[in-house]
């Protein structure tokens, strides 16, 4: 056992500028989809709690077709379906991948928290003489904003979980890495450790920030 | 053209198939200050929301300022800007400092300057009382300081019209006091206002007409004199021995 710990050890530190390298692969990935799925979350919230029907239906049947679908499969898909008519590299087909899986959950966050805002405060917008847009943009949006985050957080690091899906397509992130060497050493119980620990400093890492933001946006408590 | 800053001829709504205004016939000259008083469930707020837009109403005319509103063609947001409202839970903005919650629409919905959109803020803010606390979050403030914050926040779009709904019914007896205070001076700057209220005090002192409503229909209207101390309809009557 002891000499275990002091391989596994070894193995950590020496590998350290390897799996350094694709930790940054792994949070760009995780960045960027994230950031693509923000958009498409909140694009397809306001079409869910919208009036306009085809609006809603559309985006109900992309939240279905996302939950229902295993996410290796859309990955694939997206793999398979782009790079058959775009020149599009594995870290972008996966990174758009990510992000449409990653929308849908994100939209059902940002509706939730969109509706939880109490009908008084659009009341009171609007007794002001704010338009509809503004009183969105002004008043329910920030508020729904801060009630999304925690949830935010949790499909953040969900996220950047999932990215380690990567590796089937060929991109060098941790989990990618971390097989490769274990195929090279026969030592797949140790790499798989070190690439645990690595996701498990970036989660730390991301739980950081949204906590940093929390707090900054929870000043008015 | 009327003469009247709010007339309402025929007013009808229906939530669905509930019929809540019942061809309401209603005047407000200007600085005036009308009580509307009636049970639970008897329209009150629903004729107040129609009012300012809130509700749309269902059928009959609706003038504010001598001008018939028509929702379809008109800015209700400029309509709005012109008939100010004060809820029963506040409504104040979570998020925005006091001040915050006072220059916001200003801000926004004027595009006044931040300098000038504070200055006038705190100007509203001591004339509620509430100028030490322009910088303190909502949360941080008592009910009777909330609904004086709101009045501040409805204040500074400089309405033609106030609209209160039931101000004072969700606070703690010790602080109704206030509030009605500010109502009070307001009222006595001339403001033209409409405000529903169980606070029969206020009413005696402060307005100049009572309207009883009751199922949607409007029972019976006068001074605060005749309503309290010589009802002419039975139900007026019954109500208000209910009450007192
Ligand atoms: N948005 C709505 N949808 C359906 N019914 C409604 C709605 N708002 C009010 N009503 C109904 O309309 C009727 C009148 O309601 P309203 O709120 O105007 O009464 P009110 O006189 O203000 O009563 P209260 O003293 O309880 O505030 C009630 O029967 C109420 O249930
Ligand atoms: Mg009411």
């Amino acid at each position: 056992m002891y000499l275990n710990v002091v391989h596994f050890w070894d193995s950590l530190i020496s590998s350290r500028g390897m799996f350094f390298e694709a930790a940054q692969l792994t949070l760009a990935l995780t960045a960027v989809s994230i950031f693509i799925a923000i958009f498409i979350g909140l694009m397809f919230a306001f079409m869910k709690i919208s009036d306009i029907k085809v609006l809603e239906w559309i985006a109900n049947i992309y939240i279905y077709v996302v939950r229902g679908t295993p996410l290796i499969v859309q990955i694939f898909v997206f793999y398979y379906g782009l790079t058959e008519i775009w020149m599009i590299s594995g870290f972008w087909s996966v990174a758009l991948g990510l992000a449409f899986h990653n929308g849908a959950y994100i939209a059902e966050i940002f509706r939730g928290s969109i509706q939880s805002i109490g009908k008084g405060q659009t009341e009171a917008g609007r007794s002001l003489g704010m338009s509809q847009a503004l009183t969105m943009r002004r008043i329910i949006l920030p508020q729904a904003f801060r009630r999304a985050l925690p949830p935010l957080g949790n499909q953040f690091i969900i996220g950047l979980k999932d990215s380690s899906l990567a590796a089937f397509i060929g991109v060098s992130e941790i989990f990618a890495v971390a097989t490769t060497q274990g195929a090279n050493t026969f030592d797949y119980m140790t790499w798989l450790l070190v690439s645990a620990v690595w996701y498990l400093i970036l989660v730390f890492l991301l739980t950081l920030v949204v906590g940093a933001v929390e707090k900054k946006l929870a000043a008015s408590d | 053209m009327s003469d009247y800053m709010i007339e309402a001829n025929q007013l009808n709504k229906y939530f669905g198939d509930l019929h809540v205004l019942k061809d309401i016939d209603f005047q407000v000259k200007e600085s005036e200050v009308v009580v509307l008083i009636g049970a639970s469930g008897s329209g009150k707020s629903t004729m107040l929301r129609c009012l300012n837009f809130l509700e749309m109403k269902n059928g009959g005319e609706l003038y504010i300022q001598g001008k018939e509103i028509n929702p379809k063609k008109d800015n209700l947001n400029e309509v709005r800007q012109r008939v100010g409202m004060v809820f029963q839970h506040f409504n104040l903005f979570p998020h925005k400092t006091v001040l915050g919650n006072v220059m916001e629409a200003p801000l926004q919905v004027k595009k006044l300057s931040k300098a000038q959109a504070g200055e006038e803020g705190k100007q509203l803010l001591e004339k509620v009382g509430l100028g030490d606390k322009a910088d303190v979050f909502p949360s941080r403030l008592s009910g009777g300081q909330k609904q004086r914050v709101a009045i501040a926040r409805a204040l500074a779009m400089k309405p033609e019209i106030m609209l209160f709904d039931e101000p004072t019914s969700a606070l703690d007896p010790e602080l109704v006091g206030e509030v009605l205070q500010t109502m009070k001076t307001l009222a006595q700057e001339g403001m033209t206002m409409v405000v529903v209220t169980h606070e029969m005090g206020f009413a005696r002192e402060v307005a100049d007409r009572v309207v009883y409503m009751h199922d949607g229909k409007i029972v019976e209207s006068g001074t605060p004199q005749e309503i309290f101390e010589n009802p002419k309809e039975e139900r007026t009557q019954a109500f208000l021995s209910s009450i007192l």
